[in-house]
């Protein structure tokens, strides 16, 4: 199982004719996903990372059964790269791109409620499901396969918080950057509930930062909702008000939106929440030692 | 990006809102000068990107040209929440007969525009949230329908308007949901929107902060960025792609990942120590980079010790390791410099540090322990 992509991920790359498109891809097949194809309008017919190109998503998916897609387009391109997406019915898209439009986004995020399809970020580095599928940036030499699944607003914390799983050879079943903008395709409810839905996963870690309310929402959502363990761990305690934190949504505009207050919601809602990065690898092992 | 009152009534009245007359000054002569053109009583307002400013004594309103020299030269220079006053805006007077509040925002959790009005204008939204709730309506906005005149309307009804004031009001929205839309602000608030006595409805106040990530389709308005008023690291970081942002502490703090920054503070913080500030400097291992990023970082003249916490992912650890030797050798810090490296290939990355680096270099293993180290330092150094 995992979630969102697995064995029958037939990945399509949008913008695979750029910098950051050709490298990742590379990295994604080497992984050992199922890149089908690329999209890039005017370089259908050439080969990337022997992958072939096409111009449009709607050849792309005719030719090749695409049903997944990863967008590396750049910013000002992205609503319309998702839209294309959306409208071939792709049923996981993953834009990775950063700087993506406030009202763009707010456009996709409406339309996006009329379809059956799942949008992760913008502004997020993907997902993996190790030994399965990458449809993602993240360092694929880091993870293992196994039963924790992991949702988070943060790339480098994400990795370094996997890292010190993997470490203590506790495995992941699927980890979702779900992008560190003020609005993202998917929230923490909605991975959650798949997660929960999941056979393969026994445990949750979700990280959280600054900015918004989602982490109160997804609390109550867990203390209502969830059978699985959950253990969280939420950055930016010392963020000021008013500045932004390196992405564009981790900002601190007053109540809700402060460290504290998140992390009062979560021991609210009985959530086992971290102090530090390391602190999340201890309390997983312990969740899962008192679980079996 | 935040706006001046001025820089935002700008705009609102390319979008044929309309504002009283102000003419923008920086010295106490030009304020009277301003104040003889425009004639009759006229405030005197401090331009600051930040609230507050009424509580702080930064508007004054005064009656003859005479005595605006005084009143601004009061107000330039005045300190309001760490935002230095340079420009005050001389504004004509009016007869006000009512004063209303109207904002429209992103709002994160419908992930839609959102309108918010109110009757009682003049205080904070906030407030009247707590004193008065049922005086605010609030609407939400499909963003791909955009604002439907049946929504105006309900606002109208809604707030009990009535007359020349509720077609005003309804004008002031369409428009201003044009300026919110067409100018990719996550921010519009008018506050007050005033009534007069000759019914006219017009903004006393614009408050507008325009989305960083849309700045590539508004030049004009990049432009208006006040380059003086940010802090000299942070604009420089900016120039240089780097994220930036300086705070009281003495712990400098450099990492790659925004999340990964921000809990390195917090660990920081948790060890007994105060961040200086937070700078991400992305991915890769790029040697310029990071020099650049380690300069800004220490020409901050608070900062006694540095924390350099990176996680190696795709770049490798033994990657970073070299970038940060060679950066290292490009800037001539002689702070204490702690390195904490993490991820793949970290065990090669240490031992090319360790084999490699000046005196002032330190390498531990773990955030915490790294932590520790860097807050020691900054209490045992002197600059």
């Amino acid at each position: 199982m995992a979630i969102l992509v697995d064995n029958e991920t037939r990945l399509v790359v949008q913008g695979i004719t750029g910098r950051e498109g050709r490298f990742h891809t590379g990295r994604m097949v080497e992984s050992g996903t199922n890149v089908v194809a690329g999209v890039t309008p005017g370089k259908g017919g050439q080969e990337y990372e022997s992958v072939p190109v096409f111009n449009t998503m709607e050849e792309a998916i005719e030719e090749t059964g695409a049903n997944a897609s990863v967008i590396f387009v750049p910013a000002a391109f992205c609503a319309d790269a998702i839209f294309e997406s959306l409208d071939f019915d792709i049923s996981t898209v993953c834009c990775i791109t950063e700087g993506v439009p406030v009202h763009d986004m707010m456009k996709v995020a409406t339309y996006l409620r009329v379809k059956d399809a799942t949008l992760i970020g913008p502004n997020c580095p993907g997902v993996l499901s190790p030994g399965k599928a990458n449809a993602s940036i993240m360092p694929n030499s880091i993870f293992t396969p196994g039963n924790v699944g992991v949702v988070s607003r943060s790339g480098t914390l994400t990795y370094q918080i996997v890292n010190e799983l993997t470490q203590r050879d506790i495995g992941q079943s699927t980890a979702v950057g779900i992008g560190g903008d003020p609005i993202i395709g998917t929230d923490f409810i909605e991975i959650l509930q798949q997660f929960e839905a999941d056979p393969e996963t026994e445990c949750v870690v979700m990280i959280g930062e600054i900015g918004g309310n989602a982490e109160q929402n997804a609390a109550e959502y867990v203390q209502s909702e969830m059978t699985k363990p959950v253990v969280a761990y939420i950055a930016g305690f010392t963020a000021p008000e008013g500045k932004t934190m390196g992405h564009a949504g981790a900002i601190v505009s007053g109540g809700d939106s402060t460290a504290e207050a998140k992390s009062e919601a979560l021991q609210r809602a009985g959530i086992r929440a971290a102090t530090n990065p390391s602190e999340v690898a201890e309390l997983v092992a312990e969740t899962l030692d008192e679980g079996s | 990006m935040d706006l001046y009152e001025y820089q935002g009534k700008e705009l609102l009245r390319q979008f044929d809102i309309e504002t009283l007359e102000g003419i923008v000054a920086a010295s106490p002569e030009e304020a009277r000068a301003a104040a003889e053109q425009l004639g009759g009583p006229v405030a005197i307002k401090a331009q600051v990107l930040t609230g507050g400013r009424g509580k702080a004594g930064g508007i004054k309103v005064v009656q003859e040209p005479e005595d605006v020299e005084e009143a601004a030269r009061q107000i330039l220079g005045m300190e309001i929440r760490d935002h230095t006053v340079r420009q005050v805006l001389i504004e004509a007077g009016a007869e006000i007969s009512s004063e209303m509040y109207l904002s429209i925002l992103v709002d994160r959790a419908e992930k839609k525009p959102l309108i918010l009005f109110s009757t009682e204008g003049g205080v904070d939204i906030e407030e009247v949230a707590e004193t008065n709730p049922e005086s605010i309506v609030r609407i939400y906005i499909d963003p791909l329908l955009g604002l439907l005149p049946y929504q105006v309307r309900e606002l109208v009804f809604d707030a009990g308007l009535e007359g020349d004031v509720a077609k005003g009001v309804g004008q002031v929205l369409n428009n201003l949901y044009r300026a919110f839309t067409e100018s990719d602000a996550s921010l519009v608030e008018i506050n007050p929107l005033v009534a007069t006595e000759d019914g006219r409805v017009l903004a006393l106040d614009a408050k507008v902060t325009i989305d960083n990530s849309s700045l590539f389709r508004h030049s004009d308005i990049g432009e208006m960025h006040d380059v003086e008023a940010a802090d000299p690291g942070e604009q420089r970081a900016q120039e240089a792609g780097l994220q930036y942002v300086k705070l009281d502490g003495d712990v400098g703090i450099l990492g790659n990942g925004a999340g990964l920054v921000m809990s390195t503070l917090d660990v920081v913080a948790q060890a007994g120590g105060d961040p200086a500030n937070f700078l991400d400097v992305g991915g890769g291992a790029d040697a310029e980079k990071i020099s650049e990023a380690l300069d800004i970082v220490a020409s901050n003249q608070q900062v006694k010790s540095v924390l350099f916490n990176i996680f190696g992912g795709i770049t490798r650890g033994d990657e970073v390791a070299r970038g940060l030797l060679s950066a290292l050798e490009q800037s001539e810090i002689d702070l204490p410099i702690v390195v904490r490296l993490d991820g793949t290939n970290a065990e090669e990355g240490r031992e090319i540090l360790a084999e490699n680096t000046p005196e002032n270099v330190h390498t531990e293993e773990t955030m915490l322990d790294a932590a520790r180290k860097a807050v020691e330092l900054a209490q045992n150094g002197s600059r």
